[in-house]
């Protein structure tokens, strides 16, 4: 891809991270590893730990396999009451382009419904992100999720 | 300061017994004031931080002592203090950042101050203006600041009490458990990789039960079984200590298996359909050198002490209402640490936490009970797994650091 623009990349962002939420919100998270490289960062974590340089996150995966494996152990190990996510997404702030890298910036808001009903505001918070994007492809090398709240309710189960 | 009114009437139907919780336990409003007063304000021994947290004069964690605020601090004699986080005043909070440092703690509200070790030294206008107004002249700055905390500290961790006539943090513990808080600790200088808090939809009792429960582990957490992660953690056991309110859980390699070459492999061996795509999860270090895998400590009535292979966390348990509980986490490495390491640490954070791959069930279990028993505070729950004492076992079939807990619930609520 010949020199990418700001905008340009916008515009990719914008409908990958809406194909990104629907993935999560509407499948199951079925395909979210294709969102990334092989060779990828996916880190959830709190403003605080993030402002502190503080590197553990609740999720933290260093390669695609290890996402495919977050989705397979969710569908075939582990045990937790059904739930949906609902993902509202800002629009994406661009903060550099380099080559085929963009640094981008989105905020989320996230809604979680139970299986009971219930609906609740579950976290808040702005991806900082690096794609690398090409004429067929925008794909997430880094991926943190950075939520504003230190306090997590008591199962985070479907990623961010 | 502590609750007001008699005490509340004991639900429990015996008066020795702990094979059973009643389930009123976990939803009175009276028991758990009750609980406050006789149990984190009374003789037992809170965690409040690591010693890390308060490396300079000054540096002060707020945390909490059952409901009650606190702050801890290193003050300018370099030795750590911990009081209310109260003012003498009229009862604002002194400290409004969770950590930080400070000269000294001065009320935003009428700029009372209180010194690093806790005592009330200085009250605005204290003598009016001009001769006029001012407090009146039989007040006196001595004895009056908030209420101190007794402090002690094991292995770098924090520890402090409301209660004068209560055993030294190691004998609290016992030389069992206090060998093993020993083995992943001593001697190290521990490093904060990452803190976060979880919102517990449960009483506090039934998560530290869930801590003491080896029962359960290998039923509920279905990870490491569904990807045929062959552990070979032959042998394990459970330490209760003598009066029942700490205990260690652990298993551990089979030395034997352990020296085979093929150990290596086969411990991340996955053969089924649902093998790991990317096993480097549980790559690690046997970094304590004594093949144990996972160790799962606690002390009575809040603290938790977690090793899972190369994940290291303490969990702080604080109750913030009947059916609601702070579970505050703080992962950590040491200051020695190899990228290796720390990387094998970040990545084996995903076994634990509310995301966690062995422990997301752990969060949302408590909950299923609050919720279970919402129209049966009559009856109550069956601790009887592996007998009705509450003993040291080799096997890790049993409920009886379960039991441990109510014998020392019992024993300092009176119920």
């Amino acid at each position: 891809m010949s020199a990418m623009t700001a905008s340009g990349a916008l515009h990719r962002i914008v409908a990958a991270q809406a194909a990104y939420a629907r993935c999560i919100d509407d499948s199951g998270g079925e395909g979210w590893a294709d969102f990334f490289e092989d060779d990828c960062l996916y880190v959830v974590t709190t403003a605080e730990n993030h402002q502190q340089g503080l590197q553990a996150g609740l999720v933290y995966a260093d390669s695609k396999g290890m996402l495919k494996d977050r989705i397979a152990a969710l569908n075939e190990a582990n045990i937790y009451e059904r739930h949906n996510y609902r993902h509202i997404l800002g629009q994406p702030l661009i903060s550099r382009v380099e080559g085929d890298l963009v640094w981008a910036e989105t905020a989320f808001i996230v809604a979680r419904i139970m299986r009971t009903g219930e609906t609740s505001l579950f976290a808040t918070g702005r991806y900082i992100d690096c794609y690398r994007i090409g004429s067929d492809h925008v794909l997430l090398r880094e991926r943190k999720v950075v939520c504003d709240s230190n306090r997590i309710d008591t199962l985070l189960a479907l990623p961010l | 300061m502590t609750a007001i009114g008699a005490p509340p009437i004991s639900p429990f139907a015996d008066k020795q017994g702990y094979s059973q919780a009643p389930y009123a336990l976990f939803q009175s409003e009276d028991i758990y004031a009750h609980e406050q007063a006789t149990i984190f304000q009374g003789r037992s021994w809170n965690y409040l931080c690591l010693e890390a947290e308060l490396a300079a004069s000054g540096d002060y964690v707020a945390t909490h002592a059952g409901d009650t605020p606190v702050i801890v601090v290193r003050a300018e004699d370099g030795f750590l203090y911990a009081f209310e986080n109260r003012c003498a005043h009229r009862g604002a909070l002194l400290a409004l950042d969770s950590r930080g440092n400070a000269k000294d703690f001065t009320c935003v509200y009428h700029a009372w101050t209180h010194s690093l070790q806790g005592d009330l030294v200085g009250v605005a206008f204290k003598d009016g203006i001009g001769g006029k107004g001012g407090m009146d002249p039989s007040f006196c700055m001595a004895n009056r600041g908030p209420r101190k905390m007794r402090i002690a500290t094991v292995h770098g961790l924090v520890f402090g009490t409301f209660a004068n006539d209560i055993a030294s943090i190691e004998d609290y513990i016992g030389e069992e458990v206090l060998s093993r808080i020993e083995r992943v600790l001593g001697g190290k200088q521990p490093k904060i990789i990452g803190r976060f808090t979880q919102d517990l939809p449960n009483n506090w009792k039934l998560y530290f039960e869930n801590v003491k429960d080896s029962y359960h582990a290998s039923i509920l957490h279905l990870f490491f079984t569904t990807f045929e992660i062959n552990r070979l953690s032959q042998k394990g056991g459970i330490l209760v200590s003598e009066d029942g309110g700490n205990h260690v859980s652990y298993s551990a390699i089979d030395p034997a298996l352990a020296q085979s070459t093929e150990y290596t492999e086969q411990n991340i061996r996955s053969q089924s359909e649902f093998g790991l795509n990317d096993p480097s999860l549980l790559d690690g270090a046997d970094e304590f050198g004594d093949g144990v895998t996972l160790q799962i400590l606690s002390v009575f009535p809040g603290f938790v002490l977690q090793q899972i292979q190369n994940a290291i966390a303490i969990r702080q348990i604080l109750p913030r209402a009947v059916d609601r509980t702070d579970l505050h986490w703080t992962y950590i490495g040491f200051e020695d640490d190899s990228p290796e390491l720390l990387r094998a640490r970040l990545k084996q954070g995903n076994l634990v936490g509310p995301a966690g791959y062995v422990s997301m069930e752990d969060g949302c279990v408590g909950g299923f009970v609050q919720r279970g028993i919402a129209g049966a505070s009559g009856h109550s729950s069956v601790i009887e797994m592996g007998g009705v004492t509450a003993e040291s076992s080799e096997s890790r079939v049993t409920e009886a650091a379960i039991r441990g807990f109510w014998k020392a619930y019992r024993r300092e609520t009176g119920l």
